[in-house]
C-alpha cells in the first residue's frame, strides 16, 4: 500500500463515527496495539519534549526503510503515535521527509496541530521527520 | 424549680434550632434560582461537541455574568476615555468610575483606606510587586522569606527572583500528606531572620483552606509582614483584611466574575507608603524634572501608565452582582456542590482524591489508578466536560504525592448536583474503556 492508501484507510475507518468518543475509543485500541519500544531504549534520548505525558520514540534503518517503535504513559497519545506510525513506518526518509499528514485533518485530530496543544502532536511529527533527516545522510 | 429549668434549656434549644433551619434555607438556592442565575451566564448554554457543557475549571478562570459583559460593552460605547489626564466631560466621567470601583474592592474585602487599594494586572502581577519593591528594601544577604510548600508557581518564583539578587534565602513551609500545612515545622522556621511571609488561603490543587488567621498572629510576634494570596478564596468566602490583620492581599479579577488582565493588591498604607516604587510613568509620578522626579501618593504610586480601568470597572459590576446574588447564598451552595461531589467521587473505586485536609473548599483533585490524567481530561472534554489535567502550576505539590498531575474539578454557585452526576457517569465510562 502507499502512504497515500494508508491515510485513506484511516479516513475512511474514521468516517464510521458520528460521535467524538467512539473516535476517542478507537485511538484508545490503536494504542493498545502500538508497537512497543524495549524498555531499555525508554530514555532520555528517546523522549519527546513538549507533551503533557510522556512520549519515547526510537528509530532503526533497515534496508533503506525506517522502523518506529514508541511508548507513552498516556494511552491517548499512544494512540496519536501508534497512526503516525502506522502511515510512515517502513518507509525511506525520503518518503517520510515528503508525505503530507492530509489524514489528520480529515478525521478532525488538526486541532491539535496547534503548537501550544499539550498533547504535542506538534512535537511527533517534528522527531519523526527529524528521524529521516538524520537517516537520509 | 429543675423541671422549669430543662423546660426552658428545651425551649431555648428548639427556638435555636428552629432559627438555624430557618436561616439554612434562608441561605439555601433553590432550582429557579440556580436557573436564574445560570440565565445570567450566556456562555453556560452551549453544546461542545455536540454536548452540553459543563463548566468545572473555575479554579482556572470564571464565567462572566451579563451584567459585567454588558456593562463593559456600554462603557466602551458611552464613556470611554483614559482616567486621571483630560478636564473634558468623559475623562471625569471615566475616571469617576474608576475611583468608585475602588471604593467599592475597599469596601468588599473592607479595608481601612482607599488608597490601600492598587489595582494591578492580576494576583501574580500583585506577588511581583510586592516581592520587588519590599525585597529590595528589606531583603539583605542571609535573611529569609517563608513561603509553603502548596504555593502557586506564582507565589514561589518571584520570591526566588528577588531572594537570588539580594542574597536572601526561600523557607519552606511542608504539607502533610492530606495537604495541611504542618504550623509546627512555621514555628520553627520564624525567627529574626524572617523579613516576610507569603502564603496562599487556598490552594488550588488541593483544595486546603490555611489556617492564614493563626500564621498572621504567629508572624505578628516576630514582627513579620505577611502576604496572603487570595486568588482561589476572594470568590468562595468573605474576606475581612482588617479583621485578617494580613499586611498585603492579592487576588485576580477573573477569578471573580470579572474581566481577565484586572487584579488588586491590598496593602496597608504605612507599609505601601515606606516602600520604594514599581513601574516608572505616567501616573505615577507627582513632578518629573530630569534632576530628580518626585512620586505620586497612594495608589497611584503603584499604578503606572494606562491601567486597565475597564476592568477595574468590570470587578465593580462583578462584586455587586455576587452581593445582589447574595454571598451567603453562593458559599452555602457552592459548600453543598463540594460536599456532595466529593462524597460521589470518592465512591469511586480506583478514584484517589489529592489532598484530603479537614478544611477544604471549591477544588477537588483526583487520579484514576493506571489512567493518565491526560487521557481522563480528554476523555471528559470530548463528553462536554471541561477540567483542568496537569500540575496546576504547582510542581512542588505534584513532587510530594509522586505524581505527574491530577484531574481538578473546581465549582462555582453557577454548577448544579446534577452536574456532578454526570461527572461522576462519564468517569465511570473512561474507567471501562480501560
Amino acid at each position: 500500500m502507499t502512504i497515500e492508501q494508508i491515510q485513506d484507510e484511516i479516513i475512511e475507518d474514521f468516517s464510521m463515527f458520528d460521535e467524538w468518543m467512539d473516535k476517542y475509543e478507537y485511538i484508545i485500541e490503536l494504542g493498545k496495539e502500538l508497537p512497543k519500544i524495549k524498555e531499555e531504549l525508554k530514555i532520555e534520548e528517546n523522549k519527546i519534549s513538549g507533551c503533557q505525558s510522556q512520549v519515547w520514540l526510537h528509530a532503526e534503518i533497515k534496508d533503506s526503510a525506517i522502523s518506529f517503535t514508541a511508548d507513552s504513559d498516556a494511552i491517548i497519545t499512544k494512540g496519536i503515535i501508534a497512526l503516525l506510525i502506522k502511515v510512515l513506518n517502513n518507509r525511506t526518509p525520503k518518503e517520510i521527509s515528503e508525505t503530507k499528514l492530509y489524514f489528520l485533518d480529515k478525521i478532525g485530530l488538526q486541532a491539535n496541530l496547534s503548537p501550544t496543544r499539550a498533547n504535542g502532536m506538534v512535537s511527533m511529527i517534528k522527531q519523526l521527520k527529524y528521524y529521516a533527516l538524520a537517516f537520509s545522510n | 424549680m429543675k423541671k422549669y429549668l430543662v423546660i426552658a434549656i428545651k425551649w431555648v434549644n428548639v427556638e435555636f434550632i428552629k432559627n438555624e433551619i430557618q436561616s439554612y434555607f434562608n441561605r439555601i438556592m433553590t432550582k429557579q434560582e440556580i436557573d436564574k442565575i445560570r440565565a445570567d451566564f450566556p456562555i453556560l448554554n452551549q453544546k461542545v461537541y455536540n454536548k452540553q457543557l459543563i463548566y468545572f475549571d473555575n479554579g482556572a478562570t470564571t464565567q462572566k455574568p451579563k451584567q459585567v459583559i454588558e456593562a463593559v460593552s456600554n462603557f466602551y460605547s458611552k464613556t470611554n476615555s483614559n482616567i486621571h489626564r483630560g478636564v473634558h466631560f468623559l475623562s471625569e466621567k471615566s475616571t469617576a468610575i474608576y475611583e468608585k470601583s475602588r471604593e467599592c474592592v475597599k469596601d468588599f474585602v473592607n479595608a481601612a483606606h482607599v488608597e490601600e487599594i492598587i489595582f494591578t494586572k492580576g494576583t501574580t502581577d500583585g506577588i511581583n510587586l510586592i516581592a520587588q519593591v519590599f525585597g529590595e528594601k528589606h531583603f539583605n544577604e542571609g535573611d529569609e522569606v517563608i513561603i509553603s510548600e502548596m504555593e502557586h508557581h506564582s507565589n514561589i518564583v518571584p520570591w526566588q527572583l528577588i531572594c537570588e539578587k539580594q542574597k536572601a534565602k526561600l523557607k519552606i513551609i511542608p504539607f502533610n500528606d492530606n495537604g495541611e500545612l504542618i504550623i509546627e515545622e512555621f514555628d520553627k522556621l520564624l525567627s529574626e531572620k524572617t523579613k516576610i511571609v507569603a502564603v496562599t488561603h487556598v490552594s488550588n490543587s488541593l483544595g486546603t483552606i490555611n489556617p492564614i488567621k493563626k500564621i498572621i498572629k504567629k508572624a505578628r510576634k516576630f514582627n513579620v509582614p505577611v502576604l496572603i494570596d487570595a486568588a482561589q478564596s476572594i470568590q468562595h468566602f468573605k474576606i475581612d483584611v482588617q479583621e485578617l490583620d494580613c499586611d498585603f492581599l492579592v487576588f485576580s479579577g477573573h477569578k471573580i466574575y470579572a474581566e481577565t488582565g484586572i487584579g488588586v493588591l491590598y496593602g496597608k498604607k504605612k507599609l505601601l507608603e515606606n516602600l520604594p516604587p514599581y513601574q516608572g510613568g505616567g501616573d505615577m509620578i507627582k513632578t518629573v524634572d530630569f534632576e530628580k522626579t518626585t512620586y505620586a501618593d497612594l495608589p497611584l504610586k503603584y499604578e503606572a501608565g494606562t491601567n486597565n480601568f475597564v476592568g477595574a470597572i468590570s470587578l465593580m459590576v462583578a462584586i455587586n452582582y455576587i452581593q445582589t446574588v447574595g454571598f451567603d447564598k453562593i458559599i452555602e451552595h457552592e459548600t453543598q456542590l463540594f460536599n456532595y461531589a466529593t462524597k460521589k467521587l470518592s465512591s469511586i473505586e480506583g478514584l484517589k482524591i489529592i489532598g484530603t485536609a479537614k478544611n477544604k473548599a471549591s477544588v477537588i483533585s483526583f487520579v484514576l489508578e493506571n489512567i493518565h490524567n491526560y487521557d481522563v481530561g480528554t476523555l471528559l472534554d470530548k463528553m462536554g466536560m471541561a477540567l483542568r489535567t496537569g500540575t496546576h502550576c504547582t510542581q512542588p505539590v505534584m513532587k510530594h504525592f509522586n505524581i505527574s498531575g491530577t484531574i481538578r474539578a473546581s465549582f462555582s454557585f453557577y454548577n448544579t448536583l446534577e452536574e456532578i452526576d454526570l461527572l461522576y457517569n462519564a468517569i465511570l465510562r473512561i474507567k471501562n474503556l480501560f
